[in-house]
């Protein structure tokens, strides 16, 4: 807290603030408050979460959305670094990078966050019901609500239905509020803070269809969005996860989607630009509609499908294969609603059967990712441009860039993206914020301090129970009293009491005193979920000066009162049950510490292309070595064959620039024509021997960077490596480029597209080829107008804005011809009126007729490749491969630049193909996630984790073959070879003891003994089986 | 704490314990929340024990395991309405499969002693890597690994269970076969083997098997 005159330091000063809540400005504000920054989270809705809360899966591991994202929530308030502000807006902002000063606004709630506990007794009362924003209007809520029920701040707002607040009549809510939290006379506050970044996170606004009368929207009740649908599939929906319509309620069988909705159309109302997201979350939608009702019937009606992301096009397969499901490619337009069964028809056409109409029980709109609603007021206020869609303007070689300086952005806004693109470029906005602001990193960040811990290794255990009434959620369904009573009655038992809010800030320093008091050594709360509640208590612990592992949590509300609201007696019997097993488990916990291991604050970077170089970059602005290692002698990669871009980057001069800041920078080693011989170490401690000329270094780091790149598949088909026509589109680019004479005397040229990909053994989309085909198709226009240019494609697969230089290049007339996988082209060389040509043969699908277009030179859109060396490097650092090649992220859509192995990430094209713009971002938030490690001094790493005794060891490395983090190995003791255990490598999953003949290696904190006594005291005492187990029989 | 911690021995110490039913939560195989794939194990370990459990005469029923994220809250509570309703509908433990109590809670134990043993067998020889539970159930109900189990923990249990009968008092093979729920023949065959292998004698006095003392 040095060198900060003292008004700095007062409450409104932070280091960034970040604007909306949603998963983009999460991750940015986990990144940033991790990496030693004081954030300020600003979110105009009543909660923290944005649209990815609303969702009910993602794909294309249809994981549950709110399960993946709500613990981010938790993580956030947790923060001592992160200051929430919810139902805040931000009024204006002054000032420039380094020091900005922003007037926020925050809406009354009328309700006290600090007095509120979330118990919603109040909701139960209120008498208001209004449409539900949470479910899309299509349930109803109450006027005085929880936004949803994981919210953060999980605590009530009223909504201006409120009667009081309308006609000053009712106030029921204040009379049953037992936390006193309701406070009307509430009046929005001004605020102002100071900053030193700004990242913009607001997300996107989903298309309304209602602005576009031809698709029923609003008018049938049958027709719904996909985000309505999203609500309908969730199990927190309108219909707790029944789809149901609205007319009848009932389920309906026959469903029909509209793709494209709002997006690729240039009519008034619709958009221009492909949104990105829609194919995919569409085939999310059907597959999960086939798990609802195996029977439904599902037709989908769709342009190009653009499968474009990883394992998208496995994932298309997967639908398309359901039975029951129709992939239509057809326009359409919704007809009529069915007078009685208020059906809806849908008009569309196919090649074979021409015009038809048909009937559909419920269509849903797949509609697009608009800007969000007030991005004409947002730029005015923040004072950065806008592109022609209303999206941000960015620097295209720094998508994460505004116009402003210290203004960035990350998420949707920068144009339609899906969720891993919005957490990578949260992570690189982080890293730009924390290059900016490298100076006063953890300045501001605050450390908590906790009291010494009393030792307790001479004590008995003597164990506290609290009891939560959680309001009324377990009190009105559990005897609190009884269950209390009960406790005292338990074997350790020193103390017992009940709490109507255990959890709520002033109960929680009342528990500390208790257990001081008490002279308590084992805690057990009996109250909610440790998923969000165990960090709390823990925390609580250490307060209380005892060792945090001293806790278990008891969950008599999820697991008992919750569902048993109807069955009082046997839920307070089970809730004593609970109580009973967390007691015996608490009497064998055991103090455990988690240990700091030093960091080594330096980052090896492997592979010197342009994401790589970029990563390094980032990383050394922000104060830390790099050694960076390239195998080729220069440095460039697959950029070095790129000469422009579709949006028009001058690739050449851009590369050479980084390349000299590269090898300019004082704090990057290069090292070329280098290979890593070895790797070996853990998060914070790695050591790699890196062989580069002839010699040997060996390069301490705490965090690797995988930034390997791809390769360009060499094509076996349409005569490439046979005719020297037959080109691939790097090296037409190439010629066009060198003026090249074949590629400049062309009077006709032809170019394939998905030539090595999207078939069975390479089964994924190339994802650039299509853009690379039309930039080169563009280019060629623009040198000699008069060329015919053919693409030769399966799906034009231009998502977001490059969709408008598709049709750039399909108004400047390059002609476009559908062919299908099982009737691919054919190509031959042959003389047509004493000139040799190659003779293009392909089915047009929509004519059903042959077409033969004699070219003059054929470009190959060839695939990409994982690197060679992906395999080597994988093994090195421990980091998976997906079945296509490619390194494969923690977790596809919250992880996507990091590894399982902690202390590894990943950026660029060895992650999957992706344009420059897409690499760039993925090299900032890889550096992002690298600072969120290289900013501590320090590791920590669990205390729950395995310990072998080995006097029981027998050497026979079957917990060795069981632990997949390799964290086990065996070294020479005096009594021969034993099994140890690395505790920085273990993660506590616990496999290693169950394969373990003798017993022993132990997971610390869940020991045999504990889980044994566990599932001994969950049959009560009086059980009178119990007594048949004594030995009676043997004796 | 993964979902293949949850040791053979604790399923084993349920049913001593005189429980009806045990369940096992894991996440959706292919969905490790570790990088462990730790539910491979334990889907693994359900079905082995599913096969210790029917050849000591508890109805495998009693032992569930399935694949539940934290989304699926409404699945969770089918499953659990569906478990307990099965539950109730083979009656209590050992009642419903019509065994002793005694007896039965004799069988778990010599089970339980055997964890160990069957941790190496597993090891050893059916350590397998399935993509679904149906691979897993077919695997394991396969000739393949009923042969495995009859020769390498079916025989071993047996034997474990006929000494710790014979070192309570000496017994005939007639009472060793009510008293197991075991065909006589195999009885004879075992006692045979634990007389070559000098742990049991024929006390031609009595008529009956007795242990042969341990020598240290």
């Amino acid at each position: 807290m040095d060198n900060l005159p003292a008004e700095q330091l007062a409450g409104n000063f932070g280091d960034v603030m970040i604007v909306g809540g949603g998963i983009s400005g999460i991750q940015a504000a986990l990144d940033l408050a991790t990496a030693g920054f004081k954030v300020y989270l600003v979110e105009k809705s009543p909660t923290i979460g944005g649209h990815m809360a609303q969702l009910d899966k993602t794909f294309p591991t249809n994981d549950c959305s709110m399960c993946i994202e709500s613990p981010k929530f938790v993580e956030c308030s947790r923060h001592p670094n992160i200051e929430i502000l919810t139902y805040t807006e931000v009024e204006s902002i002054e000032g420039e990078a380094g020091d900005f000063r922003a007037t926020l606004v925050k809406k009354p709630r009328y309700i006290s966050e600090s007095k509120c506990t979330g118990c919603t007794v109040c909701v139960e009362y209120c008498p208001v019901k209004y449409p539900d924003q949470f479910n899309q209007g299509i349930s109803s809520n109450k006027a005085i609500h929880i936004y949803f029920s994981q919210a953060i701040p999980l605590v009530t707002y009223i909504d201006d239905t409120c009667l009081y607040l309308k006609e000053k009549k009712c106030k029921i809510c204040q009379g049953v509020c037992k936390a006193n939290a309701i406070d009307f006379n509430q009046k929005a506050e001004r605020m102002e803070i100071k900053v030193g970044a700004v990242v913009l996170a607001p997300g996107f606004e989903p298309f309304d269809p209602r602005l576009r009368s031809d698709y029923g929207y609003g008018k049938y009740e049958n027709v719904v969005t996909s985000l309505d649908y999203e609500r309908l599939l969730c199990a927190t929906g309108p219909y707790e996860g029944e789809i149901r319509r609205a007319t009848d309620k009932n389920h309906p069988h026959k469903v029909a989607w509209i793709h494209c909705v709002g997006s690729r159309q240039v009519i008034p109302g619709g958009k221009t630009y492909c949104s990105a997201v829609c194919c995919t979350y569409t085939q999310k939608q059907v597959i999960l509609t086939k798990d609802h009702d195996s029977e439904a019937e599902c037709t989908i009606f769709h342009n190009d499908i653009r499968s474009y992301g990883k394992d998208f096009e496995r994932f298309y397969q997967r639908a398309e294969n359901l039975p029951g499901v129709r992939f239509i490619r057809s326009y359409t337009s919704v007809g009529k609603e069915i007078p009685g069964s208020k059906n809806v028809t849908i008009r569309y056409s196919t090649p074979q059967d021409g015009v038809k109409e048909e009937e559909f029980e419920m269509v849903v709109l797949s509609v697009g990712l608009n800007p969000p609603a007030d991005f004409k007021s947002l730029a005015n206020k923040f004072g950065i441009e806008l592109n022609s869609h209303g999206f941000c303007k960015t620097n295209p070689v720094n998508p994460m860039e505004t116009s402003r300086p210290g203004i960035f952005i990350s998420g949707a806004f920068q144009g339609p993206v899906d969720i891993p693109e919005s957490v990578v470029t949260a992570s690189g906005a982080s890293s730009l914020c924390g290059a900016l602001l490298n100076y006063r990193r953890g300045k501001l960040a605050k450390k908590r301090v906790y009291p010494p811990e009393r030792d307790v290794s001479k004590e008995e255990p003597r164990v506290g129970v609290y009891i939560c009434h959680c309001g009324a959620n377990i009190g009105r369904v559990v005897d609190v009293p009884s269950t209390v009573d009960y406790a005292l009655s338990l074997p350790h038992v020193a103390h017992a009491e009940e709490s109507l809010f255990i959890c709520s800030t002033d109960s929680a320093q009342r528990l500390a005193t208790s257990i001081r008091e008490k002279g308590l050594n084992r805690v057990v709360v009996a109250a909610c979920t440790p998923r969000t509640h165990e960090p709390l208590f823990r925390d609580t612990l250490r307060e209380a000066g005892i060792n945090q592992y001293f806790y278990d949590m008891a969950n008599i509300r999820e697991h008992c009162s919750w569902v048993h609201s109807k069955e009082k007696e046997d839920a307070t019997q089970k809730a004593k049950g609970i109580v009973r097993m967390a007691v015996a488990r608490a009497a064998h916990l055991a103090p455990l510490q988690e240990f700091d291991l030093p960091v080594h604050k330096s980052a090896l970077v492997v592979g010197g292309g342009l994401s790589g170089m970029t990563s390094a970059l980032s990383i050394v602005e922000q104060g830390h070595e790099v050694y960076l290692v390239e195998k080729d002698s220069e440095l460039g990669g697959m950029a070095r064959r790129i000469y422009y871009t579709l949006e028009g980057l001058d690739v050449q001069s851009y590369m050479q620039d980084l390349v000299k800041k590269v090898y300019r920078h004082p704090l990057i080693h290069v090292y070329t024509d280098a290979r890593i011989v070895e790797a070996s170490g853990y998060v914070g401690n790695f050591v790699t021997k890196v062989k580069s000329n002839g010699m040997v270094a060996t390069i301490k780091h705490g965090a690797a960077v995988i930034a390997t790149g791809a390769d360009e598949y060499k094509p076996a088909e349409y005569l490439y490596g046979q005719d020297d026509r037959v080109l691939t589109q790097l090296e037409l680019e190439e010629k066009i480029v060198h003026r090249n004479e074949l590629v400049m005397n062309a009077q006709c040229l032809a170019m394939i597209q998905c030539v090595g990909c999207r078939q069975e053994d390479r089964n994924y989309c190339s994802r650039i080829c299509c853009s690379h085909s039309i930039k080169n198709a563009l280019k060629l226009k623009e040198i000699n107008p008069r060329m015919d240019v053919y693409i030769l494609f399966r799906d034009i697969r231009t998502y977001g804005f490059r969709e408008d230089y598709y049709r750039e290049a399909s108004d400047k007339d390059v002609k476009f011809i559908r062919y299908e996988v099982d009737n691919k082209p054919q190509v031959e060389a042959v003389e047509e009126n004493g000139k040799s040509v190659l003779r293009l043969v392909v089915t047009d699908p929509i004519l059903g007729m042959e077409l033969a277009i004699d070219a003059d030179a054929i470009a190959l859109a060839a695939a990409i490749i994982p690197s060679a060396a992906s395999k080597e490097i994988a093994a090195l650092f421990k980091a998976t491969l997906n079945p296509d090649g490619f390194f494969q992220e923690a977790h596809v859509k919250l992880r996507p630049v990091d590894f399982g192995a902690e202390g590894v990430y990943l950026c660029g094209t060895a992650h999957y193909p992706k344009h420059i713009s897409e690499a760039v971002s993925q090299a900032y938030g890889a550096s992002g996630r690298v600072l969120t490690l290289l900013s501590h001094d320090t590791v920590t790493a669990s205390g729950s984790v395995c310990e072998v005794n080995e006097s029981e060891c027998v050497t026979c490395g079957a917990c060795i073959t069981a632990c997949t983090y390799g964290s086990i190995d065996f070294y020479d003791t005096p009594q021969g070879k034993k099994a140890r255990v690395n505790p920085v490598l273990c993660k506590g999953d616990g496999l290693c003891n169950t394969v373990c003949a003798t017993g022993a290696i132990v997971l610390k904190h869940y020991t045999d003994e504990a889980i044994l006594d566990q599932i001994d005291a969950a049959v009560p005492p009086e059980f009178p089986r119990k007594e048949a187990n004594s030995d009676e029989f043997r004796a | 704490m993964c979902s293949g911690r949850v040791d053979l021995a604790f399923v084993l110490r349920a049913f001593s314990n005189g429980t009806d039913g045990v369940f096992i939560g894991g996440c959706h195989l292919n969905e490790c929340h570790y990088i462990t794939d730790g539910n491979h194990h334990a889907a693994s370990m359900v079905q082995l024990c599913k096969k210790l459990l029917a050849h000591i005469g508890v109805n495998p029923t009693r032992l569930r395991m399935e694949s539940l994220s934290a989304g699926e809250g409404i699945r969770f509570a089918e499953v659990m309405n569906e478990f307990s309703g099965d539950l109730r509908a083979l009656g209590l433990l050992g009642k419903g499969e019509g065994v002793d109590e005694k007896d039965l809670n004799f069988r778990l134990e010599a089970a339980t002693k055997l964890v160990p043993y069957i941790r190496l067998v597993e090891r050893e020889r059916l350590r397998v890597r399935f993509n679904s539970v149906e691979e897993y159930e077919n695997f394991f109900s396969s000739d393949e690994v009923n042969s495995l189990f009859k020769e390498l923990i079916a025989d071993k249990l047996a034997i474990s269970q006929i000494m710790a009968l014979l070192r309570e008092k000496p017994r005939s093979t007639g009472e060793i076969s009510t008293a197991l729920g075991m065909d006589p023949s195999e009885v004879s065959k075992h006692l045979i083997n634990t007389a070559k292998q000098g742990l049991a004698r024929f006390d031609e006095n009595e008529k009956r098997y007795a242990p042969v003392s341990v020598r240290m």
